[in-house]
């Protein structure tokens, strides 16, 4: 009866999953914010709530996220690459590919059927290969953020903008803006454009069936079908897919208390 | 163009102008040629007479490259006793250069520059630094202005004039003032760690909070971008005389910084406040000087 949590301290947000006995019984967030210990504090608690257990039923807390260092509570950190493989595997016995799109940093995970890492690449110098892109670009657009996805669909096509760079594809947006194109096309090319990146990424470290889409951006219906079209394989996206780092975490931890009791 | 609500001031905005020589005797006039520079950020246009300036303009590009080259030339034609149809021969450039409706023939700006350079500065450069909008391109040329090797980043808002601009409203700087601004600090900080510029924004407003001033987080994006400038440089390989022509050459932040790095001064810019010519114009300089070549080539002379 082990209780473990994962604590992911993203960029743009905080997300934290409890685990008891190999099953997820809470999961909150909160945005990272100016103080993202605070609002892993925040989060933790509210998973803990959910979930229904104390702090101190909790045996092992691992963090991960660019911020892990500063998490609270942590008895010690799991890689974002390591974490992405071990939750993508426990979701999706068959993947072998796990690709994680946050806010600021794009990555590609190749692994093995127990859900250990062998090779990966990343995007961490570039915002055009990343959520904040599509951000951007809604904030151009003057469109919500999650309506992006729901109009990029309603496109045959897709608009010419240089999308190989945030401020020039904001640029691009407003003069495609005042010539009047229509804002689904415009959409469609700034999934397309992610798609593209992402698909480079997966592609230099092979295509290795089945391929699972995580991270918040795997919850932008525009972007998955974009990617789907350029990579032309199935794709598989969990239901909770902005939470795979924290369980990733997670199931470290709950693997380490095992290890531990052994 | 972003449109901002009225009372916001637009800090990026910069000055539009054009400037007719009327101080010389522009008897002969034999050969009348235009060069057009649309930019993916500024519009440029030069009237050359008989392969000498007569007169020039500078405008921002609209959403319509057509529309932005019939402006700048409407502008440049602006206070001389010229028309339209007094132009021979018009040459084409710039990141809009196909879509120059006047123009006889379209030429890259690559050409344009090393040609433009050679006529602001004289035979004597080799390397010219342009800074663009959308681009920034490291040029070689002989001494006659033509192209010997060229290196270009234009995927990337890194060191262009577009990056420079949302900083300056970022921080909100008027930005003709930035580069004075960047240079007021003591020493320079370390340069911002992020190259890109929607990454720099937030480590910038990150600095900003920890209680950086304005001045200290300009110098330390100014001196990342100069870096991002000067390695280009350098991989193209430093040769002297060495130039800096675009938007940012009017940026002291940028040039002295670069200067710095590569350990190398640039040849003094004309002062284009007081008359001079504009390092700004150097593509449509180029562009008009090589029309008139191609004039004359066209009439067999």
């Amino acid at each position: 009866m082990a209780i473990t949590a994962g604590i992911d301290m993203g960029i743009q947000t905080v997300k934290v999953v409890i685990l008891k006995d190999g099953a997820v019984v809470g999961r909150a967030k909160a945005s990272s914010g100016f103080e993202p210990a605070k609002a892993a504090e925040q989060a933790f608690a509210e998973a803990l709530q959910i979930s229904k257990s104390s702090k101190e039923e909790v045996t092992q807390i691992l963090a991960t996220g660019s911020g892990m260092e500063t998490a609270p509570y942590a008895n010690g950190n799991v890689s974002m690459m390591g974490a992405d493989a071990k939750a993508g595997v426990f979701l999706f016995p068959s993947a072998r590919t796990i690709v994680d799109i946050g806010a600021e940093e794009a990555r590609a995970v190749k692994c093995d059927e127990r859900g250990i890492m062998q090779d990966f690449v990343v995007n961490e110098r570039c915002a055009a290969g990343a959520g904040t892109f599509i951000e951007a670009m809604a904030r151009a657009l003057e469109v919500k953020l999650e309506d992006m996805g729901p109009l990029s669909l309603k496109a045959e096509r897709a608009s010419p903008i240089n999308a190989s760079c945030v401020i020039f594809g904001e640029s691009d947006v407003v003069s495609l803006i005042h010539r009047q194109e229509s804002k689904p096309e415009i959409a469609r090319a700034v999934f397309d454009a992610m798609a593209d990146r992402i698909s480079s990424m997966v592609h230099r470290l092979g295509i290795n069936l089945d391929v699972v889409v995580v991270g918040g951006v795997a919850k932008d219906v525009g972007f998955v079908d974009s990617l789907k079209r350029k990579l032309g394989i199935k794709i598989l996206v969990p239901e909770y897919p902005e939470y795979v780092g924290a369980l990733g975490a997670a199931l470290t931890a709950a693997s380490r208390v095992k290890v531990g009791q052994q | 163009m972003t449109e901002l609500p009225k009372e916001q001031k637009e800090f990026w905005r910069w000055q539009e102008y054009h400037r007719v020589r009327n101080d010389r005797n522009w008897k002969n006039k034999d050969v009348i040629t235009a060069g057009v520079d649309v930019g993916s950020v500024g519009s440029k246009a030069a009237i050359m007479i008989d392969g000498e300036m007569y007169a020039w303009a500078v405008t921002r590009t609209g959403s319509n490259s057509p529309d932005s080259a019939k402006k700048v030339m409407g502008m440049v034609l602006e206070d001389t006793d010229l028309k339209q149809s007094d132009i021979q021969y018009t040459v084409g450039t710039g990141y809009g250069r196909v879509n120059v409706p006047m123009a006889n023939k379209a030429i890259t700006e690559i050409a344009c520059h090393a040609k433009g350079a050679n006529y602001i500065w004289g035979p004597s450069v080799r390397t010219i630094l342009d800074v663009g909008g959308q681009d920034i391109k490291a040029i070689h040329c002989d001494e006659t202005g033509r192209v010997t090797a060229f290196l270009m980043n234009d995927k990337c808002a890194a060191g262009t004039g577009r990056g420079m601009e949302v900083f300056a409203d970022l921080l909100q700087i008027p930005i003709e003032d930035i580069g004075k601004v960047s240079l007021s600090v003591d020493e320079d900080p370390p340069p911002v760690s992020c190259t890109c510029v929607a990454f720099a924004k937030t480590e910038a407003i990150g600095l900003l909070r920890k209680g950086w001033t304005k001045e200290k987080v300009l110098a330390a994006y100014t001196r990342a971008m100069a870096i991002r400038m000067a390695n280009l440089v350098n991989r193209v390989g430093l040769e002297k005389d060495f130039v800096i022509t675009g938007g940012q050459s009017k940026n002291i932040g940028i040039v002295s910084r670069i200067e710095t790095i590569l350990g190398v001064k640039t040849l003094p810019s004309p002062n284009w406040r007081e008359g001079g010519l504009d390092p700004m114009i150097a593509g449509a300089a180029g562009a008009a000087l090589l029309g008139k070549a191609l004039y004359l080539k066209s009439k067999g002379s």
